[in-house]
């Protein structure tokens, strides 16, 4: 697959103030692509966390591309805090919508469906509600009784990024029992996505690849990059550098740590495949 | 491995017990949330105990118990499929509120806190909620929370499958009880004075209180054995800190 794009030519495609869906770290995360956009100084990006945000999060709000973030976390899990999260945060640079892991599920499989909304129990009572004008408290006009429930808006990013164990010629994505990545293409204009490896045939004619893939319909392009997810884990083909965000988190305790880390690990071009 | 009890291991039976009471709701289906070792291991030390309950760990390496991706875990709760959750918090009040937001001006302009995670949902969702949290400061347990990620109580109106049964500290262990905490059991080392020192929040506690029972020796070799192969895949920092490799 010669004539595949590499991430930098897919990090070239999103335009500064684009709304950019990620996943969780541990789930498919495209540090290849994130790397991308940093190296091209992207700017005024809007991120949503799927439904929360950690490493990738961190390293374009440092690098000073991101203007406003939507999710339900920011963490490093066990390496702690996302220190430029919480830096720009302080600073003021940073506007954070605050949510909670299923509305932002919720509100993606609105979007998936078409639909401008779908409800959601749960969130009364919490000020996470009391700071989302978007978000709506109707009655429930089914229930015998008063019984408020909450309207979550669709939201449609304008891209999902995500890195896929493979792809297969006929441009679909296998994302195996991460369907909430699927929900997450589903519900973006187009999904740009790097794989480890591009297979031959088409995955939807196979019965046992079929139900781990995401349809080509939704994806806009994809780039080869092997190792794209590390120093993340990628399901069972590598497992989390731990070392590697540990020192990552104490490095970006300071400005200066940051743009080293950026200067050693982000800047250079990947190398060639 | 020294033969000392850790206080992770004193953590994870105290747990334990709380899911196994006997007065409260049946739990068949618990699920763990991210970085939780010590709820997780109390888990899996009442199913090598052999009481047959289903285990949904987030985050497991192998053996990740969803089809449908993390958002199975919230249709699940969503459905009443789940019967116990853990939850924490930066901090936690008196009323059970937790606040995962942060403190200071919103969202958390003084020290921010990771954010609610699934909380504002699971919270009301899950009949039973077990507050876990080692720091057991003034800092943490406060008489008010600053922002509330998902309240301990609800109106009658709000639909709502329950709330905290109790909550686990690195001091001592409250049951919560008609809206108002109370102290069960005070961890060795400590006493009524000193849980009283440290907690910022009002709270009801009998004129003895007993100590927080130890682990059996039963238990401590589940937890030493058994407990510690299925945990240290996904916890290796944890298990290494407590169990030695």
């Amino acid at each position: 697959m010669a004539d595949l794009p590499n991430v930098d030519d897919l990090a070239r495609t999103i335009p500064d103030g684009a709304l950019l869906a990620l996943p969780p770290d541990h789930s498919l995360g495209s540090v290849a692509l994130v790397h991308a956009l940093i190296r091209r100084g992207a700017r005024d990006l809007r991120l949503l966390g799927v439904p929360v945000g950690g490493f990738l999060f961190d390293l374009l709000i440092g690098a000073g591309a991101v203007a406003e973030i939507e999710t339900s976390a920011v963490s490093l899990g066990e390496a702690g805090t996302a220190p430029r999260f919480t830096t720009a945060l302080a600073a003021g640079g940073l506007r954070l919508r605050d949510a909670t892991c299923p509305a932002i599920h919720t509100a993606l499989q609105a979007a998936e469906k078409g639909v401008p909304f779908l409800p959601l129990r749960g969130l009364l009572g919490s000020d996470i509600l009391a700071h989302r004008p978007d978000w709506k408290v109707i009655d429930n006009p089914f229930a015998p009784t008063p019984d408020p429930i909450v309207l979550i808006p669709a939201i449609q990013p304008d891209f999902a990024l995500f890195h896929a164990p493979f792809a297969d010629q006929a441009g679909n994505v296998w994302v195996g029992r991460r369907r909430d990545l699927a929900t997450m293409a589903h519900a973006a204009r187009e999904a740009l996505v790097s794989v480890e490896r591009v297979i031959a045939g088409d995955m939807l004619e196979d019965e046992r690849l079929a139900p781990g893939v995401i349809s080509g319909v939704y994806v806009g392009a994809i780039a080869l990059a092997p190792k794209g997810a590390a120093p993340l884990g990628l399901l069972d083909e590598y497992p989390a550098d731990a070392e590697h965000i540990a020192a990552y988190a104490r490095a970006a305790r300071s400005a200066a740590g940051f743009a080293d880390y950026l200067a050693r690990f982000v800047q250079r071009a990947p190398a060639l495949t | 491995m020294s033969g000392a009890i850790a206080p992770e291991e004193r953590l994870a039976v105290a747990l334990a017990r709380l899911i196994l009471d006997p007065e409260a709701p049946p739990a068949r289906h618990i699920a763990v949330g991210a970085a939780s070792p010590i709820p997780a291991a109390a888990c899996w030390l009442i199913k090598q105990i052999g009481h047959p309950v289903r285990l949904s760990l987030l985050h497991k390496i192998k053996g990740n118990p969803f089809s449908e991706g993390t958002r199975e875990l919230f249709d699940l709760a969503g459905q009443g499929r789940i019967d116990l959750f853990f939850l924490g918090g930066g901090q936690i009040d008196g009323a059970a509120n937790i606040n995962l937001i942060g403190t200071g001006a919103w969202p958390g302009q003084g020290v921010r806190f990771p954010g609610s995670f699934g909380s504002a949902f699971m919270y009301l969702m899950v009949p039973r909620t077990i507050l876990f949290r080692e720091e057991h400061t003034r800092r943490v347990l406060v008489p008010r929370v600053d922002w509330i990620s998902a309240p301990g109580v609800s109106p009658p109106g709000h639909f709502r499958r329950g709330t905290a049964q109790a909550l686990v500290t690195g001091r001592a262990v409250f049951r919560f009880v008609n809206g108002r905490f109370r102290l069960a059991s005070c961890h060795p080392g400590e006493s009524a004075a000193s849980i009283a020192e440290h907690t910022g929040f009002a709270y009801d506690a009998p004129a003895t209180v007993p100590e927080t029972p130890a682990p059996s020796a039963t238990e401590l070799a589940l937890l030493r054995g058994p407990v510690y192969a299925e945990m240290r895949e996904t916890y290796p920092a944890f298990c290494a800190r407590v169990w030695g490799n």
